[in-house]
């Protein structure tokens, strides 16, 4: 009933379209006047109040589709009334959509094409068709293609609409999925035609492309995701597995040293902002990175200096010493600079890459990924292949002979947990990109980090990555079927289950300890 | 832990003494002081005063559970708030069912599951109807919750750090379990608006007093226990497992079954405080069981003295005092005074209250008698590194 309903009204609409076609030929026929002047007609036509003289008026403009007409529909529009102005703004939003189509940034040039194709007014098939011919960017064209297809979709033509279910289906564009489905409705119904079964018939294949390709998609973007928190947690773990590892500190108020570098970048912005012409912001964020990371460096070396210098070989005092640090420092940022501010990311941050249809990557999360690669290639560099790097390793792995062969085992430890607590900052940086800056920010990843420290081990650079990997995977893996919260109380379960084997880790140095 | 444990011995026989003498003001002193004096008079002690110590000693019986495990054992617990909610929130449950029909929307169920449109009560909140079942389940559950968590932790040989992290992320998980809606505990308002305990209303004064007594009971009940057990063998081989447990592994103990005891028993008191807590306050939420209350507990313990039983329930008290002194004055401040006194206590003085006052003792026999020599103030040591 409710198909055989919309049927109907479909009808009528595409006969007061036609009947609408038909007036519009009226005028120009009767009148025989030179093309500007029936156009000037039309826009005097649109203010004129009479209804029918407006709907003619706004389809041969429409049809005419001159987008250089905008500047004098804007005057009509300040002018007019509330009903003039709801009825010009369809034919401005053509108009607009069509100068954009030409326009040379892309994303415009497609999201133009996206409204148009949303319209579904068949005046526009001529314009795409043209816009298609001579667009080379990929994703533009497929906007383009998916528009055309949609609006012969609703169609009255069949071989039309079964071309375009077809061509749907092979773009597997998920915007179709809902008028596909309609069409199956239709043909669900008793009184269907064969026309409208055979129809049926390319929109469940299309339907069945389109659901196959949003499954890769979902897939894909689960592991995008995975991998993104992961390198979220990267950053900030190892940082903390180093001095973990160098130290045998778990340091607590290791996020609260990346909500300083969050506020390094916040204040950095800050500053470009006042200071600096305009044209400079984007690139503070350059400036940020190494502020935050020489600010969180900094209060590392103090807070090494003041606190946990006098803590080495009592790791359980030094987390309660280092916790009551992060609660000082919070509250110190909560009454500093109050409770919530934000940073605003360089606009060539924003936005994001299209990989295939419906996966997009958002370009803050990719550098993010970048960053934490290159984070980690650095510190291996530093561990590695410098003079200071096997020192580090030397007390990491035996600190009373390092120090008996001459290696100042205290400076060592000092200038690690600076490194690491710049790390820490870096990594306060990078979340700016992707949430607020406030007092609490580190509480929010600290225990997850705590807990890929455990689970990667002491002193090994891959037990970290390989356990934020992990973590990180499972979290995002989980979270879709067990909700956040079961997912997270089924990763300490797994995590404890896993200590069962491996208590010290997945990595460890290898040594005769009885302990180890 | 490597702090000088030589003047505990010395401080026996005056720990004794604290104890019966703070259990006479506590028990006797108090309530006397609530009743009998006119409510104008300064010695008078007001219903609320009084109330507020019924919490701070609830909070010292888990403080005595704590010490065990940390002060004595040397195992740093940061879920402990975990233990104390599971016992908190039996009673809580028991509670909200005997409103009744007298909650705000007069429906037999508690008010929250009218607003979440639950329908009927959930199963396991049915055998909390029976006193008796709550109050076993009070202990119970977090004894067995410890014991399974203990078995696996201990087993696998997790320690220190390690173990202070995953004990973490459990008090981390069960905020954020009880904090949901479909779990049936309340969400995050939790369970308050109770009215009745057994047939006595929880308004009444009386009531409260009897509370307020009990727990001073209960209080002394637990450190006698907790005495018995350090003074006992085991006890002796929990202080070994602290200071090396390798030896003790060696010498043909099996650390893990001992700390899983210690673990265990801690966990049955903190339970305990949670039921206490609970009709004395009037209300549980996720905030009072999550990462950071789990924190503070630890640090009364450091405060009053770790591995003096009297320091630690000394410490719960002292510290929530102040607690409830500074947030009213000056609620800015308190995360400032609670964060410095994390760090002090652990630099400044790290054997506590009992520790510091034994230290002044020494001194004041050192010089003013000049008989008995002074002991070292302190000691090298890093067994725990790692």
């Amino acid at each position: 009933m409710k198909s055989v309903l919309s049927m109907v009204l479909l009808g009528a609409v595409s006969l007061w379209g036609a009947g609408q076609a038909v007036g519009a030929e009226g005028p120009r026929g009767t009148t025989a006047a030179p093309p500007l002047s029936f156009i000037d007609k039309a826009l005097t036509d649109l203010s004129s109040g009479d209804q029918a003289k407006q709907d003619a008026a706004v389809l041969l403009l429409s049809e005419q589709g001159d987008p250089g007409l905008l500047p004098k529909l804007e005057e009509i529009r300040d002018n007019a009334d509330r009903s003039v102005r709801l009825a010009i703004k369809p034919l401005m939003d053509l108009l607009k959509n069509r100068a954009n189509l030409a326009s040379s940034d892309a994303d415009r040039r497609r999201s133009a094409a996206a409204d148009l194709g949303s319209s579904g007014k068949p005046v526009v098939i001529p314009w795409l068709e043209a816009a298609l011919a001579g667009e080379s960017n990929r994703w533009v064209r497929y906007t383009i293609e998916e528009s055309l297809a949609l609006i012969r979709l609703a169609s009255d033509n069949p071989d039309d609409k079964i071309n375009a279910a077809a061509k749907l289906g092979e773009l597997r564009s998920p915007n179709a999925v809902p008028a596909l489905k309609e069409l199956l409705l239709q043909a669900g119904a008793t009184d269907a035609t064969d026309q409208q079964k055979a129809l049926a018939n390319t929109a469940r294949i299309a339907i069945e492309q389109i659901d196959i390709q949003a499954s890769w998609a979902n897939a894909f973007e689960t592991i995008f995701r995975g991998i993104s928190l992961s390198s979220i947690l990267l950053i900030m773990s190892l940082g903390l597995a180093i001095v973990f590892g160098l130290m045998g500190v778990i340091n607590m108020a290791h996020g609260e040293l990346m909500m300083i570098g969050a506020y390094a970048t916040f204040v950095t912005q800050e500053c470009f902002k006042a200071y600096l012409p305009a044209g400079l912001f984007d690139y503070y964020f350059f400036m940020s990175m190494p502020v935050s990371f020489c600010a969180a460096a900094l209060c590392g070396l103090i807070l090494e200096a003041t606190v946990i210098r006098f803590l080495y070989g009592r790791p359980l005092e030094t987390m309660l010493a280092t916790w009551g640090v992060s609660l000082v420092l919070i509250q110190a940022a909560r009454v500093y600079f109050g409770d919530l501010t934000s940073v605003v990311a360089p606009s060539w941050l924003s936005g994001g890459a299209q990989v295939m249809v419906g996966v997009y990557l958002p370009y803050n999360r990719l550098f993010i990924i970048v960053l934490s690669i290159l984070c980690v290639a650095g510190i291996y560099f530093l561990l590695f292949r410098t003079g200071v790097g096997l020192r580090v390793r030397a007390v990491m792995q035996n600190r009373d002979m390092s120090s008996c062969l001459g290696i100042p085992t205290r400076k060592v430890d000092a200038y690690t947990f600076a490194f690491g607590s710049g790390l820490a900052g870096l990594a306060g940086c990078a979340l700016t990109l992707i949430g607020n800056v406030e007092p609490g920010l580190g509480q929010n990843y600290i225990v997850d980090s705590f807990m890929v420290v455990v689970t990667g081990g002491v002193g090994k650079l891959m037990g970290t990555i390989v356990a934020s990997l992990g973590i990180g995977g499972l979290n995002k893996l989980l979270e879709p079927s067990f909700g956040a919260v079961y997912g997270k109380v089924l990763i300490l379960v797994l995590v404890i289950l896993f200590l069962q084997r491996r208590p010290s880790g997945l990595f460890t140095i290898k040594g005769r300890h009885a302990d180890a | 832990m490597n702090e000088p444990r030589n003047n505990a011995q010395s401080t026996q026989g005056g720990e004794g003494l604290l104890f019966w003498l703070a259990g006479l003001v506590l028990l006797v002193g108090l309530p006397v002081l609530n009743v009998l004096p006119d409510p104008e008079s300064w010695v008078h002690v007001s219903d609320f005063t009084l109330n507020r110590f019924g919490k701070f000693l609830c909070f010292g019986i888990l403080a005595l559970g704590l010490d065990l495990i940390w002060g004595y054992t040397g195992i740093l617990s940061l879920g402990h708030g975990v233990f104390f909610g599971l016992g908190a929130y039996a009673i809580g449950m028991h509670l909200m069912l005997t409103i009744g029909t007298e909650s705000v929307y007069g429906s037999a169920l508690p008010d929250f599951m009218v607003w979440n449109q639950v329908k009927e009560l959930p199963l396991f909140w049915k055998p909390f109807y029976s006193f008796g079942v709550a109050l076993a389940g009070a202990v119970l559950v977090p004894t067995l919750f410890a014991f399974m968590f203990g078995f696996l932790a201990f087993r696998s040989r997790i320690k220190g750090v390690y173990f202070a992290i995953i004990t973490q992320a459990l008090a981390l998980c069960a905020w954020l379990v009880f904090n949901r809606n479909e779990t049936n505990l309340g969400g995050t308002n939790g369970l308050t608006d109770f009215k009745q305990l057994l047939g006595f209303r929880l308004s009444e004064p009386g009531t409260q007093r009897a509370l307020y007594i009990l727990t001073v009971l209960c209080l002394g009940a637990a450190y006698v226990v907790c005495r018995r057990i350090i003074r006992s063998r085991a006890g002796r081989v929990l202080v070994a497992v602290r200071d090396s447990e390798q030896r003790v592994l060696f010498s043909g103990y099996s650390p893990a079954n001992y700390k899983l005891f210690v673990f265990v028993v801690s966990a049955a008191l903190a339970g305990l405080a949670g039921a206490l807590y609970v009709p004395q306050v009037g209300i549980i939420t996720p905030a009072q069981i999550g990462v950071l209350p789990s924190l503070e507990m630890v640090i009364w313990v450091a405060v009053g003295g770790r591995g003096t039983l009297v320091g630690a329930a000394l410490g719960a008290v002292g510290v929530n005092w102040a607690r409830s002194v500074l947030t009213n004055y000056f609620p800015e401040l308190w995360p400032f005074f609670l964060g410095g006194l994390f760090i002090a206590v652990v630099l400044l003085f790290p054997d506590g209250l009992v520790g510091l006052f034994a230290r002044m003792k020494e001194k004041w026999v050192a010089s003013g008698l000049g008989t008995r020599k002074s002991l070292p103030a302190s000691e090298a040591g890093g067994q725990e590194a790692q």
